[in-house]
């Protein structure tokens, strides 16, 4: 949608028209088309099966597409063995090797390249520098802890300057602090370096907080290909509005739409205006998206001008720290979020309720902005 | 004052509870320590009547010399302070006399023949000619004349330090003769008269075919275990009952079946002949080439099966993240891949030569007579030639070599887990 914002650069990488099959009958991958620019960090996202792993593994050379053509730097890649490719991977499990040490491990891609003693040996050096691990040159893989290792298998993909470094799931295996400091240390490494990335991942947050632009994968299909903000701000459609970030969905029925917005008759009673992302037109049914830090809770009676206003019954709060959570029962959704944020309620709508002043069974009111409900296509 | 009394029970609680905590822990233990002996005790009791009891008889018959001590036994007495440089003196010889004379009543006298004969080709002759012709105990002072009259041999000073050589408790006869090694009349080490000195040659061979056969194995095996530890595990499956199957048959109907396809009228040789490849039988069998081929059949699950599970242990990432980082197969394969299997070489190899050092068998049936290993050796002085003091000799070597090979590869492999062993 609002992909042109990134300064043009040429395409590094091009899929084609790439199909993939295992079995002959499903399509793992069906017909991709994408680029990555030159100096881009690529995320694929999706859920485990959607074929973004395959995708990878076909541009690393490990499978082979059943149809269509990759081309790296403009050149088809098909049938370009992985050695040949110039192409470093950083493993879901670092696949460093266990019998060379941490120098041997980084030089081996400069050693299988003939590279000089010298140039390899400062080459190694500065990558050990790079990652913080001078005095470990000399230890095994298995003697490093996992965030170790992790920043090993990263300085041996890219000792020797590949033009692309694919990384699949690389953080999967560490604990969630190391995990967010490593994605900070990896986005730093690719914007001091310049190198292109392309990193597959589940975790949309770990995808948001990294990525010049995220492929959210589902069925073998690329369903939405953007930056960041823009997958949050403006998903295309009911999937990537779920997989990326938190989502109340309530079901109903379009009655009319006029210019961006429609008005939709809410299945369990009630209607909204909301914007229409993905209608077909009047009397389609639809699943409305709305974020919950994008509600406010208003109390039983209390005047308002905004269009969307809807009962609501309390269930639950849940502490969470730095904000709650409200669970009420709207309309057909009987788990309903909405955040609510105890210190700066005030900057939120006027009006809108503490947390600590929700009841388990209280009845209240909730509303939000036509433009942050979107109508899209049914779940 | 109440904060001394405090302090003189705190250490004295510290005391306390120490004691009894250890003494808790130790009881908490020992009925899991009890209970662990249990389970292993009748293993353990099988493993030292069956295996620790007869390698301790095995080692003790190699070293031990009793027979010379029981039949003559004043003689040995008499010659324990002869020092050995002139003929014994008279009192020698009247204790031989006596000895014979008691000998030849008990019926005993062959069993000292026997062992005096293994040190001194003839003894035999001289023993039991002198107890025939020992008609009485000599007269006083007269023992060595009459026993210089009856045998020459009993004035020469060699018979007589065969005598106290054979004398025991203990001695490194057998063992010296394992090794084609003797003691001459002067107490020196030297090597044994040519026609003695057999058994370094043995060995020799022994050890050539043990190692012929590993690398056979080794050969063989790495390309299946490669392919089974890469297979889908289905296939693999069926792939690991043939590589199983010969377990499943008896040793003597596999090597006889060798004997069916390899003799001169077999069917190798006959197919061969049929399509015109050969003019006349070859000899496959009965020679080095059927032990080592017959072997090597046996032996190969023995390599299979460590290097399939070293192999299985290395993940395919390895090879994937090498061809990533630029490394063509084979590159990959020389340098991550088989480093990695490195172990499950180390073990194969150990057990495979381990177990055809002591190879009886196979050899005994399809080998010809310069293919006899160690074992048939062994085997012969045990049954035919009851000399089992050079029977447990040869063993008892045979099973030093094996210790100090498996000790050079226990460090090989530490020392391989300390440095890594293989360096770019």
């Amino acid at each position: 949608m609002e992909a042109g914002t990134v300064p043009p650069a040429p395409a590094l990488v091009r899929f084609s028209g790439i199909q993939k099959t295992y079995d002959g009958e499903h399509l793992v991958v069906k017909n991709l088309d994408l680029d990555i620019r030159k100096g881009e960090f690529v995320t694929l996202l999706g859920p485990s099966g959607s074929g973004k792993t395959t995708t990878l593994m076909m541009l690393a050379g490990f499978e082979v597409p059943t149809q269509g053509e990759i081309y790296l730097a403009d050149r088809p890649i098909k049938n370009v063995p992985p050695h040949k490719r110039d192409i470093g991977m950083v493993f879901q499990n670092y696949a460093l090797f266990p019998h060379l040490t941490i120098a041997e491990n980084i030089a081996f891609p400069l050693s299988v390249r003939n590279t000089n003693k010298a140039e390899a040996q400062e080459r190694v050096r500065a990558a050990l520098r790079m990652i913080k691990m001078e005095t470990l040159a000399q230890r095994r893989p298995g003697q490093l802890s996992g965030g170790q290792q992790q920043r090993v298998a990263l300085a041996r993909a890219l000792v020797f300057n590949p033009q692309l470094v694919l990384m699949d799931e690389p953080l999967g295996a560490l604990d969630k602090r190391l995990r967010e400091q490593m994605q900070l240390e990896i986005k730093q490494l690719h914007e001091t370096m310049g190198i292109t990335v392309v990193y597959v991942t589940h975790d949309q947050s770990e995808a948001l907080t990294m990525s010049d632009r995220i492929a959210v994968f589902n069925d073998g299909i690329v369903q939405q290909i953007d930056r960041p903000d823009a997958l949050y701000e403006h998903p295309v459609n009911s999937f990537v509005a779920h997989f990326i970030g938190e989502n109340n969905v309530l079901s109903g029925t379009v009655e009319t739409v006029e210019k961006q917005y429609c008005r939709v008759a809410l299945a369990g009673g009630g209607a909204v205006t909301a914007r229409a992302v993905n209608v077909s037109g009047a009397g389609a049914s639809t699943s409305l998206s709305v974020r919950p830090e994008r509600i406010a809770i208003i109390p039983d009676g209390t005047s308002s001008d905004e269009p969307n206003r809807l009962p609501a019954k309390v269930q639950n709060t849940i502490y969470l720290g730095d904000h709650a959570l409200a669970v009420l029962d709207v309309a057909d959704n009987r788990e309903f979020m909405v955040k609510l944020q105890p210190g700066t309620h005030d900057s939120l709508r006027a009006g809108s309720l503490r947390p600590d002043s929700l009841r388990p069974g209280d009845d209240v009111f909730i509303t939000f902005r036509p433009e942050d409900c979107l109508a899209l296509d049914p779940v | 004052m109440a904060l001394p009394m405090t302090a003189a029970f705190l250490t004295g609680a510290d005391a306390r509870t120490e004691v009894p905590l250890k003494r808790r822990l130790k009881r908490a233990e020992r009925a899991r320590q009890i209970k662990a002996l249990a389970l292993i005790l009748p293993l353990l009791v099988f493993l030292l009547f069956t295996f620790a009891g007869p390698i301790a008889g095995m080692l003790w018959r190699s070293v031990g010399d009793r027979e010379v001590r029981q039949v003559l036994p004043q003689t040995v007495a008499a010659l324990a302070d002869w020092d050995g440089k002139d003929l014994p003196d008279e009192k020698a010889y009247a204790a031989l006399a006596g000895d014979i004379m008691a000998a030849r009543a008990s019926g005993t006298i062959a069993i000292a023949a026997k062992r005096l004969n293994y040190a001194q080709n003839g003894f035999r002759t001289i023993l039991t000619s002198t107890a025939r012709n020992l008609k009485a105990a000599p007269e006083p002072g007269t023992a060595r004349e009459t026993l210089g009259k009856i045998n020459p041999a009993w004035r020469e000073r060699a018979t007589w330090t065969t005598i106290r050589d054979a004398g025991g408790p203990v001695t490194g006869f057998y063992l010296l003769s394992a090794l084609d090694l003797t003691r001459n009349a002067d107490g020196a080490i030297v090597a044994a008269p040519p026609d003695q000195a057999i058994y370094r040659d043995i060995f020799t061979r022994t050890f050539l075919i043990s190692l012929s056969v590993t690398v056979l194995c080794l050969i063989l095996g790495f390309p299946v275990a490669y392919l089974l530890a890469a297979l889908p595990p289905g296939r693999s499956n069926l792939l690991m009952i043939f590589v199983l199957l010969p377990f499943w048959t008896s040793l003597l109907v596999r090597t006889c079946a060798w004997i069916v396809l390899l003799q001169s009228k077999g069917v190798v040789n006959d197919s061969l002949l049929w399509l015109g490849i050969i003019d006349e039988p070859l000899r496959l069998i009965y020679n080095r080439f059927g032990v080592c081929v017959a072997m090597t059949h046996v032996l190969l699950p023995f390599m299979i099966l460590p290097l399939y599970s070293s192999m299985k242990a290395i993940s395919p990432a390895y090879m994937r993240a090498a061809a990533s980082l630029g490394a063509p197969p084979l590159t990959a394969f020389l340098r991550i891949y088989l480093p990695q299997t490195l172990p499950g070489i180390g073990a194969g190899s150990l057990l495979v030569f381990i177990l055809a050092l002591g190879y009886y068998i196979t050899p005994a049936l399809v080998g010809g007579a310069a293919d006899q290993m160690i074992s048939y050796f062994i085997a012969l002085y045990t049954t035919e030639t009851a000399n089992w003091g050079l029977a447990s000799a040869l063993g008892a070597v045979l099973l030093l070599a094996t210790i100090l090979l498996a000790l050079v590869y226990g460090k090989l492999v530490q020392g391989q887990q300390v440095t890594g062993g293989m360096k770019n």
